[in-house]
């Protein structure tokens, strides 16, 4: 038999077009997306060399960074929104690939749209101009984010040059607690290893507590492997893969999918496989979780009080502790509990699928947001957006008081209009909770949606546990 | 896409002695909005080169007319903060083919080898000795060999590093995407088969 591998390894390997000593891998890229603001300086490089996109089947384009989430038919008021999506449209047109554009049924944040369509599927390699390719790899492929040369590698070679990374596996064993999801499991794991504790590392993740999930929070883990600073991060897949998959658009049908299916199940690390690192968690050990920093490494248990300086493992982090704690406006040493929030934003390729509206919905339905709180709730794609009103979703948040937009990436990087207003506090289920990434100067809570949700009913930092919540 | 061969550089060397120079600062955020890769130049270092009224602060490297040359020296930790690649390109449209400090921050580092901007790593002390060597005197040329991988000046010299296939691209004149290019016929061949 052959040396025991890892499933990152499997589908590396496989996907291997050349192998030199001395130079990175040739890495065959089965499926590309692209968007806006990371491709047009790509497309511009193959006009320059003169040439075309390799295979246009396999690259699909959507707009989503930089559009607006109201009145998305109308043309886009902002000079450079409408710049990049109309250069977009252009070079689409031109090379002949396939845009989801603004209105189109399946117009939506990349990484929502990928897995929705059946586009992103077990076994492939997947690469996209933004660091939350990650999203992808809760099918169990190999998905990770790319710089703009690169876009303009894959757009002209379908390849890519790429030194193989180190292997991590996180195993989380056990059953979650009440009021635990998977955004609490990921920010759990990031707290516990800080925002770099992963660089370097492909990760996968394992263990009883990961296959009890659900795709939808599968993805939500996958998503922040980045902010632990891996390359990525996948799942093996599994019957719920498969279920999730079946009949999606694009997917494998009939007798084509069964083989498929039997193709995929092949994809899992072997008996005796070596990682280079192995991390074990403690599903109970998790609670709801919180962050109080400026990365997604400074987070906590929602009843816990952030650390003092004094605390602090690292000495030399003494000072950007203090500088981050500084612009977020709070004390070393006290409890976010209960501190006031003045915007709620559920939404992003970590948290805006359908299946967070519906545990949304669910927390909030005959109750209404608080007083003086402002809360967004912007569907990762149309297709949740349709959805969401077909179960009559839209009518709940409309009866809290919260604002159901259309789909777009919108406060998770304030790109377009949406930005929270300098020196506010906002309660957010994206991914990252940099200065200034929500708007210049804006405050960010990374939590679950169902911590967000009481949240804007309490108009504070809750234990969401205090709410009466089923899982 | 042939870019410039780069094989060795004899030149003047302009110095900004400032240690943690972070990507907003060699290409502040409000100038990424361009759809293309030129142009960039104009706004290197803007903040630190003009003030609130676009006036030309004289005190900054980039304003001295005394200082010219294709190398580019810094403090150490160059190009830390995002990954955007507008800081290479900037860097790159400016004139600029070599950047030497005593440590890159890695993404940085794997942006400019990729946009024909050579990253070379020296000493601190070399670093520094380089830095007031030009200041004294800027007209102080300054010799990168990429074939032999030293860096000297005034008979000082210091041996750097450069990952080997990098350096076969930056010789040749050629890019990743030039060497996959080479590979097409390998890479149809795996698109039909899988
Ligand atoms: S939602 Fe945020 S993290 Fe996700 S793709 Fe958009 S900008 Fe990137």
């Amino acid at each position: 038999m052959s040396q025991p591998k890892t499933i990152f390894e499997k589908i590396w390997d496989k996907h291997v077009v050349k192998r030199a000593d001395g130079y990175p891998d040739a890495v065959f890229i089965d499926r590309h997306f692209i968007h806006e603001v990371t491709s047009p300086q790509a497309f511009d490089g193959l006009r320059k060399r003169g040439i075309g996109v390799f295979n246009v089947n396999r690259t699909t384009a959507t707009a989503d960074h930089n559009v607006p989430t109201k009145d998305q038919h109308l043309p886009i008021k902002e000079a450079l929104s409408r710049h990049q999506v109309e250069t977009l449209r252009k070079n689409c047109a031109e090379f002949g690939v396939e845009l989801y554009d603004l209105g189109h049924p399946f117009q939506g944040i990349v990484h929502i749209i990928g897995p929705e369509l059946g586009l992103t599927l077990p076994g492939m390699t997947i690469v996209c101009g933004d660091s939350h390719t990650s999203t992808h790899g809760a099918f169990g492929n190999v998905a990770f984010g790319i710089g703009t040369s690169e876009v303009e590698q894959v757009l002209a070679t379908q390849c890519i040059l790429q030194y193989k990374p180190k292997t991590m596996k996180i195993e989380i064993n056990g059953k979650l607690g009440k009021g635990v999801v998977s955004k609490d499991i990921i920010l759990y794991i990031i707290s516990k290893i800080s925002a770099s504790g992963a660089t370097g590392y492909f990760v996968e993740y394992a263990g009883d507590a990961i296959r009890s999930l659900s795709m939808e929070a599968r993805m939500t883990i996958c998503n922040m492997s980045i902010e632990m600073g891996a390359r990525g991060g996948l799942i093996a897949p599994d019957e719920t893969t498969f279920a999730y998959i079946k009949g999606r658009k694009f997917a494998p049908q009939g007798a084509a999918f069964d083989l498929a299916v039997e193709e995929w199940k092949k994809l899992k690390t072997d008996e005796g496989a070596k990682y280079d690192t192995v991390l074990t968690f403690d599903a109970a050990d998790i609670a709801p979780m919180i962050t109080y920093g400026t990365n997604p490494g400074m987070g906590m248990k929602v009843t816990d009080r952030i650390p003092t300086a004094n605390e602090l493992k690292e000495l030399n982090e003494q000072v950007s502790f203090k500088k981050s704690l500084e612009y977020m406006g709070l004390e070393q040493g006290s409890q976010l509990l209960g501190k006031a929030i003045d915007y709620v934003f559920i939404g992003s390729c970590t948290n805006a699928r359908i299946e967070d509206l519906r545990e949304v919905a669910a927390m909030v339905r005959g109750k209404k947001k608080a007083a003086g709180v402002e809360v967004w709730v912007v569907p990762g794609s149309k297709q949740v957006q349709e959805q969401a009103k077909k179960e009559g979703l839209d009518k709940i948040f409309e009866a809290a008081g919260f604002e159901l937009r259309e789909p777009g990436c919108s406060a998770c990087l304030g790109m377009n209009e949406d930005k929270i207003p300098a020196g506010k506090y906002c309660i957010s289920t994206s991914n990252r909770n940099f200065e200034g990434r929500q708007g210049p100067k804006s405050r960010t809570f990374l939590a679950s949606p169902l911590s967000a949700a009481a949240a804007a009913i309490t108009g504070k930092v809750t234990d969401v546990r205090e709410f009466n919540v089923k899982s | 896409m042939s870019k410039e061969k780069f094989q060795k550089l004899i030149s003047p060397a302009v110095p900004i002695a400032v240690e943690n120079i972070d990507t907003d600062q060699i290409i502040p955020a409000r100038f990424l909005k361009a759809t293309t890769r030129e142009g960039f130049g104009d706004n290197l270092f803007r903040d630190w080169r003009y003030d609130g009224n676009n006036n030309p602060i004289a005190e900054f490297p980039l304003n001295n007319a005394a200082y010219t040359g294709k190398i580019l020296v810094a403090g150490k930790n160059f190009g830390c903060g995002s990954s955007r690649e507008h800081a290479a390109w900037a860097i790159y449209d400016y004139g600029f083919r070599v950047v030497v400090s005593s440590f890159f921050a890695d993404i940085f580092k794997n942006n400019a080898l990729n946009n024909a901007v050579l990253p070379v790593v020296v000493s601190d002390q070399f670093l520094n000795e380089l830095l007031e060597t030009i200041q004294r005197d800027p007209k102080t040329e300054v010799t990168v060999d990429l074939e032999n991988q030293f860096i000297s000046f005034n008979g000082k010299k210091e041996g750097f590093q450069i990952n080997a296939y990098k350096k076969t691209c930056l010789m040749n004149g050629y890019d990743d995407i030039d060497y996959l290019l080479s590979l097409n016929r390998e890479i149809k061949e795996y698109d039909l088969t899988h």
